[in-house]
């Protein structure tokens, strides 16, 4: 049996970037932490936002320029070459098919997730800066967001927490 | 495979608890594990438990949090309320199912 007290308790994890491969590990280490009985708090700053922007957070995609990981038509499959990925609708199609595969796992969209993560207790906030930079409005939010914070709150609410960025 | 004994009945459990044929467990089994855990089975506990056990043997996997939610119509706070620190790994292990391997 494992250790109860050695387990971390809290965990803080930021998200920073808005592609869909960017936003996802995050939710499924603050949804992971819930699971097994830790506090967790997520901090959405910078294209992160765009998880939790209404109108935006389950359009979000892969990037199919820039990513030379990636493969075509499957994960073992060719290089897709930049300028292919540059064409219109790769990233659409690209991003359908990965959340096909995702739907299989039963991940659900983002915005499922995040109101999973918010019932499973798990805190959501939004980051100052990039909301007066990208001059959003309390609307423009999801309703699990509970608050916008500045720095300093997030380093006041991670007190004890492992921070974790993404 | 170690093997305890558990309301009076010898079963093979894992490391850490998790019985390992879920033909071995009976609701006595349920109680002892669960009291262990300071949880007092009610009628909503058994509700998750029964669905856990019929889930994992027509699908041989432990459902994971969004299956309960949808499939089974069980609301994701009462499972943090029911089974706390841990929900699905508890319900699990109380259910006599494996150790759950899902992320989600």
């Amino acid at each position: 049996m494992n250790d109860v007290a050695q387990r971390p308790r809290k965990v803080s994890i930021i998200v920073s970037r808005g592609t869909l491969d960017g936003v996802y590990p995050g939710l499924i280490l603050a949804n992971g932490a819930r699971l097994e009985g830790i506090e967790a708090n997520l901090f959405f700053t910078f294209f992160g936002l765009y998880a939790v922007l209404k109108r935006f957070q389950d359009k979000l995609r892969i990037a199919t320029v820039g990513n030379p990981a990636l493969r075509v038509p499957h994960a073992k499959g060719f290089p897709l070459p930049t300028l292919l990925g540059a064409v219109p609708g790769m990233s659409a199609l690209a991003t359908a098919i990965m959340k096909k595969e995702m739907e299989k796992l039963d991940i659900p969209p983002v915005s499922e997730f995040l109101q999973m993560i918010h019932d499973a207790g798990g805190h959501i906030f939004a980051c100052k800066a990039t909301v007066d930079m990208f001059h959003l409005q309390p609307d423009d939010f999801c309703p699990e967001v509970e608050k916008v914070l500045t720095v300093g709150e997030f380093y006041e609410r991670s007190v004890g927490a492992q921070i974790i960025f993404t | 495979m170690p093997e305890k004994i558990i309301a009076g009945q010898t079963v093979t459990v894992d490391e850490e608890g998790y019985l390992q044929n879920p033909a071995q467990w009976n609701r006595d089994i349920a109680q002892e594990i669960a009291s262990e855990m300071g949880i007092q089975l009610t009628d909503a506990h058994w509700k998750v438990i029964e669905f856990l056990r019929r889930d994992y043997q027509e699908r041989g996997a432990v459902p994971g949090m969004r299956r309960l939610n949808k499939v089974a119509g069980i609301a994701i706070k009462d499972l943090y309320t029911l089974f706390p620190d841990g929900p699905i790994k508890k319900a699990a292990r109380i259910a006599g199912c494996p150790k759950p391997t899902s992320c989600v």
